[in-house]
C-alpha cells in the first residue's frame, strides 16, 4: 500500500515536532521541579547567611560570593586574551599553516573534558607554580576553559564588521592599530559581550575544574586573598546532594534553583542583547 | 574607544582590590582541616563550636575522603588530617620523607552499620558470610538464607577511609595485607548518603554506612565476628563497650607536635563539651577508656 | 614614537594568538609529564587492556579497560539516543517550524546547554533514577542507560546548533531546484539537503559525542561507578572521568595511583583531541 509523498510529508513532520518537544520538555520540567521544591527555601536569609549546623540550616552566602570571585577572576583573564586572540586571528593572521594550527588548537580546548582541565590545573597551578588550592587557581584553569568560547565569538562578532569600515578608517591615514581600537572594535563590542557572557556562565556552572583546585567544604569566613580557599555554588549543590547527612530537600533544590537561576539569568541577557544587536544593525 | 577606556578602568580596579584584599590578609590564620567524608560533618560541628567560644579563631573544613586529608597532609596543605581509618606504612614513609613527625589522636568512634533493605528476612550474619558477600563468592541471597535474589553489593568509592577500614576489618577479617578485594560488580557511590538512598529503594541491596547515617528508611544486621556468635546489632552503647565488632577510632592526624590554635582545638576536641558534640553528631564518644 | 608603539600593540596581540597553541601544548605537557611516569611501574598493556582496576590494591592494579568500555557504552547510548532527536530538532527548526516557534525553540535548546551538569546529575539521581529502575525491573536505578539519557540531552544542544548551520549553508539552488522537479519539501529535505549537509552533520555527531565523553559530574552520579567489564547497558558502569573526580582527592602525590589517574586524563585527551580533529576536518573539508 503506497502512502502518498504528501501524507509521508506530514508524518514525517509530525514526527519531526514530537520530537523537537521532547527535546524541550526536559528544560521545562527542570526548571518547574526547581521553583516548585526549590522557591520555598530562597529568602533574604538564604542568599545573605552563612550556613549552621552542618549546612543544613543557614544560608549559602559563602557559595554564592565564591563563584562570583571566581567569574570575576575568570573574566579578568579570559577577556582580554580571548579578544586580543580573536583580534590576530581576523586582522592580522595570514592564511597559513600556522593559522590553521591556532583555530585547530580552539577547537581542541573546547573540547577538553572539564575533568582534565581540573587534572591540569592541579597539576600546573596548584603544584607546580605553588598556588596552593586557591582562588586564583581556579580562577586561571576556568579562564583557560572559557578561552575557546570567547575567541569564537569574538571572531564572529569582528568578522562581521563590514570591510568598508576599516577601508574608510585606513584611507584617512589612520593607523591599523587605531582603527582597530576605534572603529572595528566598538562595532563589534555586542558581539563579544554575548560570548563573554555565555562563557561566564558555563565558568559558573562548572564542577570538575574545581574540585581539585579551589573548591573547599566549608570555610567560616568570606576568602580574604586570592590565595584563599573559596566555596562555590556548583561544588555546593554536589556536597549537599552527596556528602551531609539528612540535608531537607528543601535547602538542595534551593542551593540548584540559585545556581540554575544565575545561570540562566546570563544566558537570558546573552541573548537579549544579541537580538537587539541584530535588530539595530545598520548594515 | 571609550568603551575600552572605561574596560581598562574596571580592570585596574579589580586588580587593585585583589592585591588590597591579599595584602589585609596580614594576621589571621586558617587552621585548615581535610580528610574523612566520615568525619567531616562532625569536624564542621566542632570548628563551629569552636569559633563560636573563641572568635579570633577560623578554621576550614573540607572532605574528599580519608585519603585526601592524607595526602593533603603529607603535601603541607592541611593543618589537621581526619581520617576514618590508619595512616598505611607507605603514607608513614612519604610523611617521614617530606620530614613530618606525624603524631595521630583517637577523637571519637564510629560504628560502621551493616545495612539492607527493610523488607528483606535476613538478620544477622557472620564476617565470613559478609566477606563474602563482599568479595562477590556469595552472590544470591539465599545462600545465607534469604530470599532467591541477586546481592547487589554497595560500598563507598576508594578515596573513602571507611572503604578501606571496611575491607581491611571485614572482608580482610582483620589481615590488612590479605588478598580480598570488593568484587567487581561492587558499586561504588561517591557518598553514604548515596549508599543510604540506594539501600532504601532497592530490595536486593546491601551496603556500610556510618552509624550517624542510619535512618528508618533501612535496616540493620547484628553481625558476628565468629561463626557461634553472639550477634550484635549496632547501637553506640555496644561500640563503646566494645561488644559491636565493626567500630573503628576517628582519628586526627598533624604533621607535628600541636602548637597554638591546633593545640587548642585539639583540647576541645577531646574535652567534655567536644565529646558532647560527637553524640549529638551520632558517632560514638571516647568513653572513659581512650 | 607612534611606530614604536603599533610594533609592541601587534607583537603582543601576535603572542596572544599564539597562546591557544601554547595551552594546548601546556595542558598536553603536565598530563604527559605525571602520565607517562606511570610506565615506569606498569608496561602499557597492562594500563591499556588490564580488566582490573584496583588501585588500592599491593600491587596496584590500573588496568583501565573496564573504565575505557564503560566510558564507551555510555557515549554510544547517549549517541543513539541524542543523534535522531538532535537531528530531528535541527530539521525542524530550519526547515519547518514557522518564525515564531524558531526562536523559542532555539532559545529553549540554548537553555537545554546552559543547565550545568551538577544539576543535571541531581535532578537524574533524584528523578530519572528510580524511573529507568522501575521501568526495566532493574536492582538499581544507577546504570549506563540513566547516564545515558542524561548524556545525551547535554550532547543534544551542540548537535542541534551545529547541524542547523549545517543545513540552512546549504545552497538554495539544491533546494529550490528539487523542489521545482517536483519533489515534496519533506523529500527535498532527506534526499537533497541532508546529503549536501552530510559533512556537517558528522562535525555536528563528532563534537556531540566529544561533548559526552568528557561529562563527568553527572554521569559520577548516575552510573553507579561499578569497575566492572560492561556487558549490558543496564547495569553500572564506571567511567574514566568519574574515576579521576572520584579518586584524585585519596591519593598521595607521586604514588603509582596518582600518577596512573594523570595517564588515564591522558588517555582522555588524546581521545578527545583526535575526536576534535576530524570534526574540524570535517567542518573544514565543507567550506572549500
Amino acid at each position: 500500500m503506497k502512502i502518498s509523498t504528501q501524507t509521508q510529508q506530514k508524518i514525517a513532520f509530525t514526527l519531526l515536532g514530537i520530537a523537537s518537544t521532547v527535546v524541550i520538555v526536559p528544560v521545562i520540567v527542570i526548571f518547574a521541579i526547581l521553583i516548585q521544591k526549590g522557591l520555598p527555601a530562597i529568602n533574604w536569609q538564604f542568599l545573605t547567611a552563612m550556613p549552621r549546623s552542618g549546612m543544613r540550616a543557614g544560608g549559602i552566602f559563602p557559595a554564592i560570593m565564591g563563584t562570583l570571585y571566581l567569574v570575576s577572576g575568570t573574566i579578568l583573564v579570559a577577556l582580554p586574551l580571548g579578544v586580543l586572540a580573536a583580534i590576530y586571528l581576523v586582522e592580522y593572521a595570514r592564511r597559513n599553516l600556522l593559522s590553521r594550527m591556532i583555530e585547530v588548537a580552539i577547537v581542541n580546548l573546547a573540547g577538553v573534558p572539564s575533568v582534565v582541565y581540573g587534572l591540569f590545573g592541579m597539576g600546573l597551578f596548584v603544584i607546580y607554580l605553588k598556588m596552593g588550592v586557591s582562588i586564583i587557581a581556579g580562577a586561571l584553569t576556568l579562564a583557560i576553559m572559557t578561552l575557546p568560547v570567547i575567541i569564537t565569538s569574538s571572531k564572529e562578532a569582528l568578522q562581521s564588521v563590514p570591510r568598508s569600515f576599516r577601508e574608510a578608517s585606513l584611507a584617512l591615514g589612520v593607523s591599523k592599530w587605531q582603527t582597530i581600537r576605534c572603529v572595528v572594535l566598538p562595532n563589534a563590542l555586542p558581539g563579544i559581550l554575548t560570548g563573554t557572557i555565555l562563557g561566564i556562565s558555563r565558568a559558573a556552572g562548572e564542577t570538575a575544574p574545581i574540585l581539585f583546585t579551589v573548591a573547599a567544604f566549608y570555610l567560616p569566613r568570606l576568602p580574604k586573598s586570592i590565595f584563599d580557599q573559596c566555596m562555590a555554588l556548583p561544588y555546593h549543590l554536589y556536597v549537599l546532594s552527596t556528602q551531609v547527612p539528612n540535608v531537607s530537600p528543601k535547602i538542595q533544590y534551593g542551593t540548584a534553583l540559585v545556581l540554575v537561576g544565575m545561570v540562566f539569568l546570563l544566558n537570558l541577557v546573552a541573548i537579549l542583547v544579541r537580538a537587539h544587536v541584530r535588530s539595530r544593525k545598520q548594515w | 574607544m571609550k568603551n575600552l577606556r572605561g574596560y581598562f578602568v574596571i580592570f585596574a580596579v579589580l586588580g587593585l582590590l585583589c592585591a588590597g584584599s591579599f595584602l589585609l590578609n596580614a594576621a589571621g590564620e586558617t587552621i585548615q582541616i581535610k580528610g574523612s567524608d566520615t568525619m567531616v560533618n562532625l569536624g564542621q560541628a566542632w570548628a563551629e563550636e569552636f569559633m563560636a567560644e573563641n572568635p579570633q579563631a577560623s578554621l576550614a573544613v573540607t572532605g574528599g575522603g580519608s585519603g585526601t586529608g592524607i595526602a593533603a597532609l603529607i603535601n603541607g596543605t592541611c593543618d589537621i588530617a581526619e581520617a576514618s581509618r590508619d595512616m598505611k606504612p607507605q603514607e608513614w614513609d612519604q610523611a617521614k620523607k617530606a620530614g613530618h613527625y606525624v603524631q595521630e589522636f583517637k577523637v571519637a568512634v564510629d560504628a560502621l552499620a551493616v545495612v539492607v533493605h527493610p523488607s528483606n528476612p535476613i538478620k544477622q550474619l557472620t564476617f565470613d558470610q559478609l566477606s563474602g558477600i563482599f568479595t562477590g563468592k556469595i552472590t544470591n541471597w539465599n545462600e545465607v538464607g534469604g530470599k532467591d535474589q541477586k546481592i547487589l553489593v554497595l560500598s563507598r568509592d576508594r578515596n573513602s577511609g571507611t572503604h578501606v577500614y571496611f575491607l581491611e576489618h571485614v572482608l580482610r577479617k582483620g589481615n590488612e595485607k590479605g588478598p580480598e578485594q570488593y568484587a567487581p560488580a561492587t558499586l561504588m557511590l561517591p557518598s553514604t548518603q548515596a549508599i543510604i538512598d540506594e539501600v532504601a529503594q532497592s530490595e536486593s541491596t546491601i551496603g556500610y554506612v556510618g552509624l550517624g547515617y542510619v535512618s528508618p528508611k533501612v535496616k540493620t544486621l547484628a553481625v558476628s565476628k565468629t561463626n557461634d556468635g553472639p550477634f550484635v546489632g549496632p547501637s553506640k552503647a555496644a561500640a563503646m563497650d566494645k561488644t559491636y565488632p565493626i567500630a573503628r577510632p576517628l582519628l586526627f592526624y598533624t604533621a607535628r607536635a600541636p602548637q597554638g590554635s591546633v593545640k587548642a582545638f585539639l583540647e576541645f576536641v577531646l574535652s567534655e563539651k567536644g565529646q558532647g558534640i560527637v553524640e549529638t553528631m551520632d558517632f560514638v564518644p571516647l568513653g572513659d577508656k581512650a | 614614537m607612534r611606530k614604536f608603539r603599533e610594533f609592541v600593540i601587534e607583537k603582543t596581540i601576535l603572542l596572544n594568538g599564539f597562546a591557544c597553541i601554547l595551552f594546548v601544548v601546556l595542558i598536553f605537557f603536565f598530563l604527559a609529564k605525571d602520565g607517562l611516569a606511570l610506565f615506569k611501574f606498569v608496561s602499557i598493556q597492562d594500563f591499556l587492556f588490564g580488566t582490573l582496576w584496583n588501585p588500592l590494591a599491593e600491587p596496584p592494579q590500573v588496568g583501565i579497560l573496564p573504565l575505557f568500555l564503560g566510558s564507551l557504552i555510555v557515549t554510544l547510548g547517549a549517541t543513539v539516543i541524542a543523534i535522531p532527536l538532535g537531528m530531528a530538532c535541527a530539521i525542524f527548526i530550519g526547515e519547518i517550524a514557522p518564525r515564531w516557534m524558531r526562536e523559542t525553540l532555539k532559545a529553549g535548546v540554548e537553555l537545554l546547554a546552559a543547565i550545568p551538569s551538577i544539576v543535571i546529575g541531581f535532578i537524574g539521581m533524584t528523578m530519572l533514577g528510580p524511573v529507568v529502575k522501575n521501568l526495566f525491573h532493574l536492582p538499581t536505578g544507577l546504570t549506563a542507560l540513566t547516564g545515558s539519557i542524561a548524556l545525551a540531552f547535554m550532547a543534544i544542544p551542540t548537535i542541534v546548533s551545529i547541524m542547523e548551520d549545517a543545513i540552512s549553508s546549504v545552497p538554495r539552488i539544491y533546494k529550490e531546484g528539487s523542489l521545482a522537479l517536483g519533489a515534496t519539501h519533506w523529500q527535498t529535505i532527506y534526499r537533497v539537503m541532508i546529503p549536501a549537509a552530510s559533512s556537517g552533520i558528522v562535525a555536528a555527531v563528532m563534537l556531540g559525542i566529544g561533548r559526552v565523553i568528557g561529562e563527568t559530574m553527572a554521569v559520577m552520579m548516575l552510573t553507579g561507578n561499578a569497575s566492572v567489564m560492561p556487558k549490558t547497558i543496564l547495569a553500572p558502569v564506571r567511567t574514566m572521568t568519574a574515576t579521576i573526580a572520584a579518586e584524585m582527592g585519596e591519593t598521595v602525590r607521586g604514588s603509582e595511583h596518582y600518577f596512573a589517574l594523570f595517564a588515564l586524563g591522558l588517555v582522555l585527551f588524546v581521545i578527545t583531541f583526535f575526536i576534535n580533529l576530524v570534526a574540524d576536518a570535517a567542518l573544514h573539508g565543507k567550506q572549500k
